[in-house]
């Protein structure tokens, strides 16, 4: 086997390295800078150029952090290695494996809808193909994101005319920026939370053109509130620092919320079906496409993708990761708000 | 149905009473009448019954989005909405229908009932096919009986207050009794005049808000008339053209069921509505509310029940007193009234006036509320002697005071997931009580808990689960409950030997051990044997 499922996460023993390992290693491969893909301590770190400074972001200065391009070969004792995107944030890889003519790849985590904040999903043939499966149940087929954007906009709009607030909830790093980016221009000058800010600066850094932000703890005093967009992480529902902003409308941009009941449960008024992951289609014409004929399944519904491909004449298993799935901050509100848990597999995330 | 669907899209989206009621205003201000009166039938509960079975529409569903039986299970799992689920997993629809909700449900829902199963499955996919997403849903939500959206029948008249005009005492009257959903009765009802030909119909019942302060704050105790607070099926007796007709307050018809409070009808005048509790009774005194469910329900009365569980009428006000309304005078006015025609007409054993209690003063109350289990009720009532007899709910003239519940702290040993916004949270508990050395199940409970308490527990029973039956998990028995509940008896149906009334987790005993919990002998006691 070209990699194995180790203590600290998916290990590499020809190559001796971890991708995406949950407790710090010698060197570790990192798929993107989420924090259940990207965990503190390590020695050596690997990833792709575009994700080097979110990376830093989440790791601090002290990280040793080597970058690459997509695509090229980084050899680890007579093993291949190589980045390729993954569409899932920015600088998200799939991991490339490759020895004697074997090929294995590491997802990570993917989307196939368009994303102007990264680089587009690149499909590769592999021998074996390690998904993830965070929406991998057929009630998850995501709307066309122009509906979405377009039913942001008009709540943002309805909010303007009975005088409140839009507080729109989303992960602090990807999805923001993916909001920031897919925005009507003519909402003008978007308001960020602190920690969103904070990661946005750092796309900027790498590249990547965003309209303007302004920080809300920085904004002018005299700021009207009450026609305003405001982005925050789930972290943020419920605190004080809400208050400032008057009345409001709450919502949350998130695959989660296809679900009436998730959306119900976190009290918001609106939930926006927008999700940096794939959908059932996706995941299986994204599984599909790399001709594996083994598949093995980290994380989100591992047990229902597995058994739906085996049905379907593939050799997949589930395999049990610490992998989160749409999470991406041990500060930030799971999905389902099941604060004080910590979350393993997908049948216990939703 | 676009109309329709949009409107409860609006309603779910919202949790600001105002909101809802302005989305109600502007739906009923845009549709037609014979779209008006079905919205308001279904928005005030008197949805159809289930007209295809669920194993149907789970089967059809799955074959129409080409998905296994398991898959479907997991994806039904995982949303918790039967509905909602079979909406997400059939294939994108092509055309979204303009069809109004009359003809939907005239044409299209009622009569899939009778159809061969066959034809219904056919009918079925033609509809599923025709209707985009929010439609489908909301349909789904009808064909399954289980079309429900967060509005009470308070604002739903709020709502057509809003867009007719009317007053709201006078809608929710007219809304009261059997109608049915036809333009006719829509334009009755926003009729600005006119005389009720609905000699059935009863009046909004006043209800009473539970009193949590202390009975001191209610001012002098002169001001009140205190009555026990029976335990039964609140009604009302109307005696109209020399017809009778009982209502419970769901608004069921239940004259047959009860003949002997319906008898008295014969015996009073016409143009009389009474007010009173429907009460198992016998010896001089009310039986448990369990021998009274015993009645509910059951069409055909043999010798035998009736005789063992004989009902009476405790009437306790009068709202109509010789074909005159009379909701707008005072209680004193009204009660005096009501003796009067008690003893105006023959004597009956089925109608006893239920008694005032006089005392002298709130101490001497307070210590007859303690007494109130002994009496078979379940506390006291407590009503402003110049109140008049109001619509619905309402703060300040009428308070019942409940005894204080029973309790027992019990171990939490069976976790089932919740449904609706609590679907895929492990929400429904089984608690046990110790029966020497293990835990005996005792009583399910499913309320009390704070959200962050819930998603606490849901967070210990995925961690600590020792098996699974099915949806039931049984998990390491750890974690301590105070479970409030009303009444006890004993029932040869549980495995503790009891049944417990309302049952519900009055608090999380973090501090106490398993070991600490009650047992069956301290639940033998509370029964008093």
């Amino acid at each position: 086997m070209l990699l194995e499922l180790a203590d600290q996460g998916l290990y590499c023993p020809a190559g001796s390295f971890h991708v995406d390992p949950w407790q710090p290693v010698n060197r570790a491969v990192i798929t993107h800078a989420h924090s259940d893909h990207a965990c503190r301590g390590s020695r050596h770190y690997l990833t792709s150029r575009q994700g080097g400074l979110v990376l830093r972001a989440r790791l601090g200065d002290e990280a040793q952090i080597q970058t690459v391009e997509y695509g090229e070969q980084i050899d680890f004792d007579g093993v291949r290695v190589s980045l390729h995107p993954a569409g899932h944030v920015l600088g998200s890889s799939q991991v490339k494996i490759e020895r004697q003519g074997e090929i294995w790849v590491v997802s990570g985590d993917y989307k196939l809808d368009a994303d102007p904040t990264c680089s587009p999903f690149e499909p590769l043939r592999c021998h074996t193909f390690i998904t993830e499966a965070t929406f991998g149940l057929p009630i998850y087929r995501w709307p066309a994101q122009s509906d979405t954007f377009s039913a942001i906009h008009k709540w943002w709009q309805n909010n303007q005319k009975e005088g409140k607030a839009s507080l729109l909830f989303a992960y602090s790093l990807g999805k923001a920026q993916r909001l920031l980016a897919g925005l009507e221009p003519s909402i003008g000058t978007v308001f960020t939370h602190g920690a969103i800010e904070h990661l946005t600066q750092a796309y900027r850094a790498s590249g990547i053109s965003l309209p303007t932000t302004i920080f809300v703890g920085g904004a002018p005093k005299n700021t009207n509130w009450s026609q305003a967009l405001v982005l925050a992480p789930p972290s943020a529902q419920g605190t004080p620092w809400m208050r400032k902003l008057g009345d409001l409308s709450t919502a949350f941009a998130s695959g989660w919320m296809q679900i009436r009941g998730a959306r119900r449960r976190r009290s918001i008024d609106r939930g926006f079906v927008l999700s940096d992951h794939a959908d059932w289609p996706g995941l299986l014409s994204a599984i599909r496409a790399t001709g594996a004929e083994r598949v093995w399944v980290t994380h989100g519904y591992t047990a229902v993708v597995a058994r739906w491909l085996q049905e379907n004449g593939l050799d997949a298993q589930p395999l049990q990761t610490q992998f989160a799935g749409e999470t991406d901050d041990a500060n930030e509100v799971l999905p389902l708000a099941s604060q004080g848990t910590t979350v393993s597999s997908g049948e216990e995330k939703l | 149905m676009k109309y329709f669907a949009s409107l409860y899209a609006e309603l779910d989206e919202t949790t600001k009473t105002n909101e809802k009621i302005a989305a109600l205003t502007r739906y009923f201000s845009q549709v037609p009448p014979e779209d008006a009166v079905w919205a308001i039938h279904f928005l005030i509960g008197r949805r159809p019954r289930q007209v295809v079975a669920t194993r149907k529409i789970c089967e059809w569903a799955a074959v129409e989005a080409g998905v296994p039986e398991w898959l479907f299970g997991e994806s039904y799992e995982a949303v918790g909405d039967l509905a909602e689920t079979v909406a997400l997993l059939l294939p994108a629809p092509a055309a979204s229908s303009n069809l109004p909700l009359h003809d939907w449900v005239e044409q299209r829902l009622l009569p899939l009932r009778d159809q061969e199963e066959s034809i219904q499955r056919e009918n079925l996919l033609l509809a599923w096919r025709e209707l985009d997403g929010q439609q489908r849903f909301v349909w789904n939500k009808l064909i399954t009986g289980a079309f429900r959206v967060g509005v009470s029948q308070k604002l739903v008249i709020r709502g057509l207050a809003g867009a007719s005009g009317l007053k709201d005492a006078v809608l929710a009257h007219r809304l009261m009794g059997d109608w049915e959903p036809t333009p006719e009765f829509y334009r009755h009802l926003l009729a600005q005049e006119g005389e009720d030909t609905d000699i059935s119909r009863p009046y909004p019942f006043f209800l009473a808000y539970p009193l949590e302060e202390k009975v001191q704050a209610l001012g002098l105790p002169e001001a009140w008339q205190a009555e026990w607070k029976w335990d039964g099926i609140r009604a009302q007796l109307i005696r109209r053209n020399s017809q009778t007709f009982l209502w419970s307050r769901g608004e069921e018809l239940i004259t047959e069921r009860f003949p002997e409070p319906a008898g008295l009808g014969r015996l009073l005048p016409n143009g009389t509505v009474i007010d009173g509790e429907v009460v198992a009774w016998k010896s001089e005194k009310p039986l448990p509310f369990a021998q009274l469910q015993r009645r509910i329900g059951r069409k055909d009365l043999g010798k035998k029940i009736l005789s063992e569980v004989p009902v009476v009428l405790l009437a306790y006000d009068i709202l109509e007193d010789q074909g005159k309304d009379i909701r707008g005078q005072e209680l004193h006015w009204r009660r005096d009234r009501l003796e009067a025609l008690a003893n105006q007409i023959p004597s009956n054993e089925a109608l006893r006036i239920s008694p005032v209690i006089k005392t002298q003063g709130w101490a001497e109350l307070t210590a007859m509320r303690q007494q109130a289990r002994e009496h078979g009720v379940e506390g006291i009532m407590l009503k402003r002697l110049n109140s008049l007899y109001g619509v619905g709910r309402q703060r300040g003239d009428w308070w019942k005071w409940k005894i204080e519940p029973f309790s027992v702290d019990a171990v939490l040993i069976y976790a089932q997931r919740g449904h609706g916004r609590r679907a895929s949270l492990y929400t429904d508990y089984t608690f046990g009580v110790w029966d020497g050395d293990h835990l005996v199940p005792f009583a399910k409970a499913y309320s009390g808990l704070t959200d962050e308490e819930i998603h606490k527990v849901d967070a210990f029973v995925r961690r600590n689960t020792l098996e699974k039956f099915g949806p039931v998990r049984t998990v390491k028995p750890e974690l301590v409950f105070e479970l409030a509940f009303e009444a006890i008896q004993r029932s040869s149906r549980h495995k503790s030997g009891f049944a417990v009334r309302f049952p519900r987790m009055a608090r999380w005993r973090t501090d106490k051990k398993i070991e600490e919990a009650d047992t069956l002998d301290t639940i033998r006691a509370l029964v008093g044997d």
